[in-house]
């Protein structure tokens, strides 16, 4: 049996990457008594996850959050079992954690386009092999080909680059008109947008091709090679990974669950980074797709709000607007092309979990109607993977979120454990 | 369309809807099907599909038992998706008292030729290793089965189509009867014969038909194939179910064709909205631990809630609706509505063809609450 721990805060924080460790930081450096809750074992979230070199942004914010007082947690917050208490799985824990003001921060994930072969193994997202390889997983003389749309992408050919990977292209699916503009504002942005474009150095010599997208992946156990389209031509890479990823979709089932207003797929927040529910707020991704520095300004405004520091809050709001226009345009010029929604083929398998094929999926009307009659996003991950796909290939909306937020053990969700001495379940803050 | 066209409305493409379309279309009737949203996204959306003959009462066996014969004539026409899956019900005795309970139990269906086989304590964890030991045995009904209900209805609703039946989905009912079906946008199908089949929204269709929202929960886990074998049910349940006044939670558990376990069930009165309710939650988990404790550590994937229609008697309205000649009921069928819906529809075409039904229907009449009121 696990055991169970009740622990209050005047702010709570969910999701320990920039956005929640900025709003952590500022709410306990103003006194407050924080939690910060992540369901890593290591903090830092999407992007700063295992970065330890010192005197980087990263171990900067994360050196902070060790000295600020604030509690760092682990667990995964499945369900809120009643009105300003949400519980969190960990390994055979299950923690109540109560909050007066509660900040959410969790962050988005990778949006994935069906393509015929892209369920065999090594072909992954892009995100997620940079995350592999930070585990250590060996690149040295991998072939990779990274593929899809977004700066991402970018970061990630660098990263693998700078592990021994070599890649063999970059396929960005915008074409050069739309990306003119980008190469121009990176240019004149003094300040680094998204960490990855530091690391320009590392992406000379590596062949970058607008206007491409995979359109099969084939290998007999594993990936072997990749057929992408390349202005207009079909074109067979040979590879031993195929990393992708069509840009990123925010985290927004623990605001849905909560109640809070949704607008385009976002949270919806207010200057202060409030939410459409009192006492909850919103920073990060999940108010929209804009990058770190964006999320950490989100963060710390959150966070001081919710410490009721409103006017030192106020003082950032000129930095925020300019960054989310920024943010605005990336996603203008990244913005998924039509020709994609042919990717998929009748026989290519649209909802992993449950093997659902395109062509079972394409008369129905709706993601419900497809959901009762097919199965299509009712296994384990509960649609996070299928529900942006085919949200993209048919216009379908979203489902509803009902509890568990993840999956959860049955005795967690009834309550079926035994209380626990043990003070606090720690996440490490850095590397 | 204004014009008579259809000899029926049917307002619902819920199972029961479905099976009444699939009944007239059978019968050479035009049929046209209303509903607010989609085929199979009701109530047959939430339940467990579990198909069950049921002794609360003569009248509640001899619908279900019907129905559940008429699944199995069905059966080698049910595509795959359907999951049509003949696993037998255990009810579950915890202790002697619930024994007596399992030897009335099969006397009763021993009767009507249902058959069955009491189980002993240890032939009891022979064939459902999972239960906690020291259960007194429990009994075997192996002709209940279990289906995934929305496809059900899709099938159903597909052969209406076949034979010319028509869907007008998205479309929310104003009013019904008179001959007509009044849409919310002004538009009308009018025909000789309306039946409602709104499932819990009977109620607000037809003013007087008295249907009472019971909400249920259940939860699915993960796949873990091999782990039940039959649909499990407590005996203490039909304690429970009875209650009318209080919230109750029973242990009821169902394997489904994936490997996974849908966990059953709670009732509750006066609760109209949707979300879950963590307290009842909680218990009824907490009681399917019990019986079974490998459940504790499974994981739970989804939870999501129903709503039952029940009327005052615990029986289903089926046939006239005494105050309006052309309208008819098919609804408040309670927890048992995936079963009864095929003998639903049969003794409601039956009723309206003029052809002799199988089981006698008076049970079932709406003219029975209509009869009572008078009283008053
Ligand atoms: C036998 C069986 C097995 C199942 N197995 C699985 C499984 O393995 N995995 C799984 O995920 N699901 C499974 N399901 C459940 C199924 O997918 C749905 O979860 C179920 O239909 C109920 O869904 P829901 O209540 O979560 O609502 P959803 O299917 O999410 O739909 C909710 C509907 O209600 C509407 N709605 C939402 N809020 C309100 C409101 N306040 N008022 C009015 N309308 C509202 C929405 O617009 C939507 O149309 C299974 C169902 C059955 C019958
Ligand atoms: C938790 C739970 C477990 C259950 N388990 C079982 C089980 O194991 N076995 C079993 O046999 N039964 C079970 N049931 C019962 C079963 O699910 C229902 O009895 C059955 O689905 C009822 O079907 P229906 O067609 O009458 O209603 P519904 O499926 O609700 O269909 C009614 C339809 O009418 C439509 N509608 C309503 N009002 C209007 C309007 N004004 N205009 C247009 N359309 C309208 C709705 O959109 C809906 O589609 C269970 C129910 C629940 C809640």
């Amino acid at each position: 049996m696990s055991r169970r721990m009740r622990q209050r805060f005047e702010v709570l924080v969910v999701g320990g990457g920039p956005a929640g460790i900025a709003a952590a930081v500022r709410a306990a450096e103003a006194g407050r008594r924080v939690g910060i809750v992540d369901d890593n074992a290591t903090l830092g979230g999407q992007i700063w996850r295992g970065e330890s070199e010192a005197g980087s942004e990263a171990s900067r914010w994360t050196e902070r959050l060790r000295s600020s007082g604030a509690s760092l947690l682990r667990g995964r917050i499945f369900y809120q079992p009643e009105p300003c208490v949400l519980l969190a799985e960990a390994d055979d824990l299950v923690q109540e954690l109560s909050y007066e003001k509660l900040i959410l921060a969790t962050g988005a994930r990778e949006r994935f386009l069906p393509f015929p072969g892209w369920t065999l193994p090594n072909v992954m997202g892009a995100g997620g092999l940079q995350a592999m390889v930070k585990c250590g997983l060996p690149m040295q003389g991998k072939r990779v080909v990274v593929a899809g749309t977004g700066p991402l992408l970018l970061a990630v050919a660098a990263y693998l680059s700078q592990h021994g990977a070599e890649i063999e292209m970059i396929c960005e699916q915008a074409s050069w008109t739309s990306l003119a503009w980008f190469s121009v504002a990176l240019l004149a942005q003094p300040s680094k947008i998204f960490q990855g474009f530091q690391l320009k150095k590392e992406l000379v010599g590596i062949k970058f091709s607008p206007n491409s997208w995979p359109v099969a992946a084939s290998g007999r156990t594993t990936v072997e090679s990749v057929t992408i389209s390349r202005r207009g031509k079909l074109e067979t890479i040979p590879c031993d990974y195929l990393a992708c990823g069509f840009h990123l979709v925010p985290n927004i089932e623990v605001p849905v669950v909560l109640g809070c207003e949704i607008q385009d797929g976002c949270a919806r927040v207010d200057d202060l980074q409030r939410t459409s529910v009192a006492e909850v707020f919103c920073a990060g991704e999940p108010t929209g797709i804009g990058g770190v520095e964006l999320s950490l300004i989100e963060g710390e405004i959150a966070g001081l709000a919710a410490a009721g520091r409103i006017a030192e809050a106020s003082s950032l709001f000129g930095k925020r607007e300019k960054l989310r226009l920024f943010a605005k345009r990336l996603d203008r010029t990244f913005r998924l092309r039509s020709e994609l929604t042919n990717l998929p083929q009748p026989e290519t398998i649209v909802c992993r979990c449950e093997d659902v094929r395109y062509s079972h999926l394409r008369d129905h009307i709706s993601w419900r109607a497809a959901k009762l009659q097919t199965r299509c996003g009712m296994g384990a991950c509960q649609g996070r993977v299928c529900g942006p796909a085919t949200q993209f290939l048919f216009k379908w909306n979203p489902d509803s979120v009902r509890p568990p937020i993840f999956p959860a053990r049955i005795e967690s969700l009834a309550g079926l454990t035994g209380d626990s001495k043990q003070e606090l379940c720690e996440t490490t803050g850095g590397r | 369309m204004s014009h008579a066209t259809y000899d029926v409305v049917v307002v619902g493409a819920g199972i029961v809807g479905a099976a009444c379309a699939d009944e007239f279309s059978r019968r050479g009737m035009r049929v046209a099907v209303v509903d607010c949203e989609m085929v199979g996204s009701g109530a047959t959306a939430t339940g467990m599909g579990h198909i069950v003959a049921m002794d609360d009462s003569n009248a509640q066996f001899a619908l279900t038992r019907y129905s559940q014969q008429l699944w199995q004539t069905l059966r080698p026409e049910l595509p795959e998706d359907v999951e049509y899956d003949q696993c037998g019900t255990i009810w579950v005795a915890a202790d002697e008292e619930e024994m007596i309970e399992v030897l009335r139990k099969r006397d009763y269906y021993g009767q009507r030729e249902v058959p069955t086989e009491v189980l002993d304590s240890r032939t009891l964890l022979r064939l459902e290793p999972n239960l906690r030991p020291g259960l007194a045995g429990g009994l075997l009904v192996m002709e209940d089965a279990v289906l995934y209900p929305p496809c059900a209805a899709h099938f159903l609703m597909e052969r209406a189509q076949k034979r010319g039946a028509t869907f007008h989905l998205g479309q929310p009912v104003a009013d019904a009867g008179q001959g007509r079906v009044r849409m919310r946008d002004g538009s009308e199908i009018s025909a000789g014969i309306i039946v409602n089949a709104a499932g819990a929204g009977a109620g607000h269709l037809t003013p007087g038909v008295e249907i009472k929202k019971r909400k249920g929960h259940l939860v699915i886990t993960d796949r873990y194939a091999g782990f039940l074998r039959h649909q499990l049910v407590e005996l203490g349940y039909l304690k429970s179910a009875h209650s009318i006044s209080s919230d109750s939670v029973a242990f009821n558990v169902q394997p489904r064709r994936t490997g996974q376990i849908l966990i059953g069930s709670s009732r509750q009165y006066g609760a109209d909205h949707h979300e879950v309710d963590s307290g009842i939650l909680a218990r009824m988990l907490q009681r399917a631990c019990e019986y079974l404790p490998g459940l504790a550590q499974m994981s739970a994937i989804r939870t999501w809630t129903g709503f039952r229609a029940a009327t005052p008697d615990k029986l289903p309205f089926i046939g006239p609706w005494p105050v309006d000649k052309s309208l008819f009921l098919a609804t408040g069928h309670e927890g048992l509505g995936i079963t009864t819906s095929l003998a639903t529809a049969r003794i409601l075409v039956d009723q309206i063809t003029g052809t002799k039904p199988e089981i006698p229907i008076e049970p079932y009449l709406p003219s029975r609450v209509a009869k009572e009121h008078a009283h008053v």
